[in-house]
């Protein structure tokens, strides 16, 4: 009569971690612990392993949560669909004659802006949501590095985005194209064509790719911090968004440059330029360094929680 | 065998009401009682104040470009431009002076430089702008900001009587021509006067009486024209430019008729205000501010009974370029996104926790039950919003005067004044629309990061494309999505008879206050009903 217990509902826990620890070594190793995740790393291994002891098995259970879940593909979908739009929109508004000093690559790439939400959304659900469903634990009972869970999160959550990052922004360059050159921007003018034959182009295309990465792992890393969706996705677009509005906002050009230097989108988009590279707060590269800082410090103090709490 | 019937346990409380009150309060008492909310709560209203005071903070008014002040004062102590060209005599004591406008015409100089965007200076009209002047005037004196009423003809807005800068009145008359002059006609009576307009000289409609409070008894009086300078504006991805182009408005009188005592024997011509300081360029960065060079042709010429006068400028209040109030109030948005984030997880927890499923076994009435939890969260987030906004604007205020911005370009609102209510009521009513929007995404996704994703994608990525985009689209983005309602913190009072640039960059927006906060409401209760109709179709 156990079976209704609420404290029954800890039991795939419990069934997923018992193989292990009173587990010899030669059942280890033997075919018969081959196919569940949970019996491929044992404690002996543990003990000796390095930190990511255990990361294959962990990338491709972090893979399976991932591609099973049914809010993964709608939310690539969508960032996908907002990058392309959002560039196609922007460059069909802007014409040459009333803006001649803008970028049509960078404008092909405005969507990004958008499609970054969507990302964050994915990244942050992607442990928030095992916090909330308390699959959380099962993860752990499997896979107790939680080095290596992190990591295995943070890899295949880089993969995936980058694939989509790469839909969106080659979509977007192609949708842009047509507008660009009906806009004015046309070599005559002395504008390079939007399409990836030229080196400032692919930079701001590939940089634009990076640049969803580092969002994700930005907002993976505030995730694995607080826990909490709500908490996460507000902290995440709360930087990514307030911020260069309130730097727009500044009365002083001081203070508005310094939030452009170093908040993470306005930093990290400066990537997508690819003419007056001069005038720019912060050079492409180096914007894209300034967002990597910001992805490293959240995964730093995420990773450093992870490690000290309880699940 | 004897069978005994059981009888159900009833319970011998009367069955507690589920009326809307009850929903109410339910909903207060789940609110209330998670302690993490009420703080959220309380980190909106203080974030919302603090970056309002930390923006405000930041700058220094005497070495921002946008604040020049226009060097004129009027008579209830606001800016005004006061600049125009004069053809005037002393007017001692009551009388009356009557002309006719026989025509009124515009001259916009090509701008000496290049750099001008062809389809820019194309959108210019030829001719007179729409409130291009000429008319008749009654003014205490020649300083510029001294007290005055006048009747004119404008170059859109058909026949106005005007008043001490901010007094505005449709006349009946519409544009002159020789063949169907303006006929105008002020009359003093000690310090009222009265402005008429005619078609014909003889059968005169009253416009409007103006109360002139300390009007001299001899007064300047004559005919004046005025054109207000052309902005040209243009944003654009970090290419923001401004350029203010002059231009000249010139009206034709005839029929000139004095009654009373005119002491003087001729007409004198002067440049009102010509002396002032120089106009401000528009505040957009430092790629831009070139002030096109004024043509010089402004005069006053008679031949016959024929006045020709010819003048640049404006008597009109005083529309600052930059709004620094305005600017440092949307720093509330700090507190905003705290707001969304609360609004969000009133409902999404209770479908997370299944607390829902309970809900709504205790009132099965799915659209009573949403719309309580809105009005509570609306109610409390309005509280929290009031009272952050309401210290964000005297903390603000106090912090922008001690950091050299002068009051011509931010009025010091006090928290009482219909403004200064208009910002913090606003801000106020920005916060619980806004939450009403978030409970309704929170209720239609059920989850809390797409819910508040999503608001915060319809809600506060338009300010960051409105300062992006080119003008237009900038322009329609901030009209048409709930980001409209940020008019509400408008620092600046708008005046229908000043036309000037108006840049989301600088804190400007395309619909006044209230239109804008509507199209917010428009949302939210538009999202209310989507929820609620999603919400009874599914299972909890």
């Amino acid at each position: 009569m156990t079976a209704g217990r609420p404290d029954q509902l800890t039991s795939p826990v419990a069934a997923a971690a018992a193989p292990d620890p009173p587990a010899g070594a030669g059942r280890m190793t033997g075919p018969a612990a081959a196919g569940g995740a949970a019996g491929t790393t044992g404690a002996a291994g543990i003990a000796r392993a390095g930190w990511l002891t255990g990361f294959g098995e962990a990338a491709h259970a972090e893979w399976t949560k991932l591609r099973t879940l049914s809010g993964t593909a709608w939310l690539l979908a969508v960032a996908v669909v907002l990058t392309v739009a959002g560039g196609a929109v922007t460059t069909a508004v802007v014409k040459c004659s009333t803006a001649c000093s803008a970028d049509p690559v960078k404008n092909s790439l405005t969507g990004v802006m958008l499609g970054q939400a969507a990302v964050a959304v994915l990244a942050v659900m992607l442990l928030t949501g095992e916090y909330s469903s308390g699959m959380i634990r099962t993860t752990l009972a499997a896979m107790p590095r939680r080095t290596a869970m992190l990591a295995a999160k943070a890899s295949v959550l880089t993969a995936v985005v980058a694939v989509t990052g790469v839909v969106a922004v080659l979509g977007s360059l192609l949708a842009s194209q047509h507008f660009a050159a009906e806009n004015g921007f046309t070599a005559a003018h002395g504008f390079l064509p939007v399409t990836l034959a030229h080196g400032p182009v692919v930079r701001a295309a590939a940089g634009s790719v990076l640049y969803f990465g580092l969002v994700a792992l930005l907002s993976l890393g505030i995730a694995t911090a607080v826990r909490e969706s709500a908490v996460a996705i507000t902290a995440v677009l709360g930087l990514l968004y307030v911020l260069p509005i309130i730097g727009g906002l500044m009365l002083s050009p001081h203070w508005e440059r310094r939030f452009d230097r170093y908040s993470p989108m306005s930093a990290g988009l400066a990537i997508q330029a690819t003419r007056n590279l001069g005038k720019l707060p912060i050079g492409p590269w180096e914007g894209l360094g300034v967002l990597a800082c910001w992805a490293a410090v959240s995964l730093l103090a995420g990773w450093a929680l992870l490690r000290l709490r309880d699940a | 065998m004897t069978t005994t019937t059981v009888t159900p346990y009833r319970s011998g409380r009367t069955p507690g009401r589920d009326g809307f009150a009850q929903l109410l309060r339910a909903e207060w008492t789940k609110f209330r009682t998670v302690r993490g909310w009420l703080i959220a709560l309380a980190a909106a209203a203080v974030m919302a104040a603090l970056a309002t005071v930390a923006i405000a903070g930041a700058g220094n008014g005497t070495q921002n470009p946008g604040a020049g002040n226009p060097g004129a004062t009027g008579p209830n102590g606001e800016a005004v431009t006061d600049q125009f060209e004069f053809a005037h005599q002393p007017l001692a004591g009551n009388g009356s002076l009557t002309v006719a406008v026989t025509s009124l015409t515009g001259k916009v100089p090509a701008p000496s430089r290049g750099g001008f965007p062809p389809d820019l200076l194309a959108a210019i009209r030829p001719g007179p702008q729409p409130w291009t002047k000429a008319g008749i005037i009654i003014k205490a004196s020649l300083k510029p900001g001294s007290a005055y009423a006048a009747v004119m003809v404008t170059g859109s807005h058909g026949v106005r009587m005007q008043d001490n800068y901010t007094q505005d009145i449709a006349g009946q008359g519409g544009s002159p021509s020789a063949a169907a002059p303006a006929w105008l006609r002020l009359t003093r009576s000690g310090d009222t006067v009265t402005g008429y307009d005619s078609a014909d000289g003889s059968h005169w409609t009253r416009i409007g009486t103006a109360t002139l409070t300390g009007l001299p008894s001899t007064a300047q009086a004559g005919m004046f024209a005025a054109s207000p300078s052309v902005d040209l504006t243009t944003q654009g991805f970090a290419s923001n430019d401004g350029t203010q182009l002059s231009t000249l408005g010139t009206g034709t009188f005839t029929h000139v008729a004095r009654l009373g005592d005119w002491p003087a024997s001729s007409w004198s011509a002067s440049q009102v205000g010509s002396n002032g300081p120089a106009k401000s360029a528009v505040s957009c960065g430092p790629q831009c501010s070139r002030l096109a060079p004024a043509p010089n042709q402004a005069g006053v010429h008679v031949s016959g009974g024929t006045y020709t006068v010819a003048g640049s400028g404006d008597i009109a209040p005083y529309v600052p370029i930059l709004d620094p109030l305005g600017l440092s109030f949307k720093g509330t948005l700090v507190g905003l996104i705290a707001v969304i984030a609360l609004a969000a997880l009133f409902i999404t927890t209770e479908f997370r926790r299944g607390m829902i499923r309970t809900t709504f076994a205790a009132s099965p009435r799915r659209g009573r039950v949403l719309a309580a939890k809105a009005m509570v969260i609306g109610t409390v987030t309005f509280v929290a919003g009031l009272a952050g906004a309401a210290v964000a604007l005297v903390l603000a205020v106090h912090k922008l005067s001690t950091t050299g911005w002068v009051t011509s370009v931010f009025p010091a609102w006090s928290l009482l004044s219909s403004h200064g209510l208009q910002m913090v009521v606003g801000t106020a009513g920005l916060f619980a629309l806004t939450a009403i929007l978030a409970v309704a995404a929170g209720a239609t996704m059920r989850r809390s990061a797409g819910a508040i994703a999503a608001v915060i994608g319809v809600m506060i990525v338009p300010l960051i494309l409105g300062t992006l985009l080119p003008m237009g689209p900038a322009q329609w983005l901030l009209r048409l999505t709930p980001a409209a309602a940020f008019s509400v913190q408008s620092g600046t009072q708008s005046y229908a008879q000043v036309s000037h640039a108006c840049l989301p960059y600088n804190g400007c927006y395309p619909l006044s206050p209230w239109h804008g906060f509507a199209v917010l409401a428009i949302w939210a209760v538009a999202a209310l009903a989507g929820a609620i109709f999603v919400l009874r179709r599914r299972d909890a």
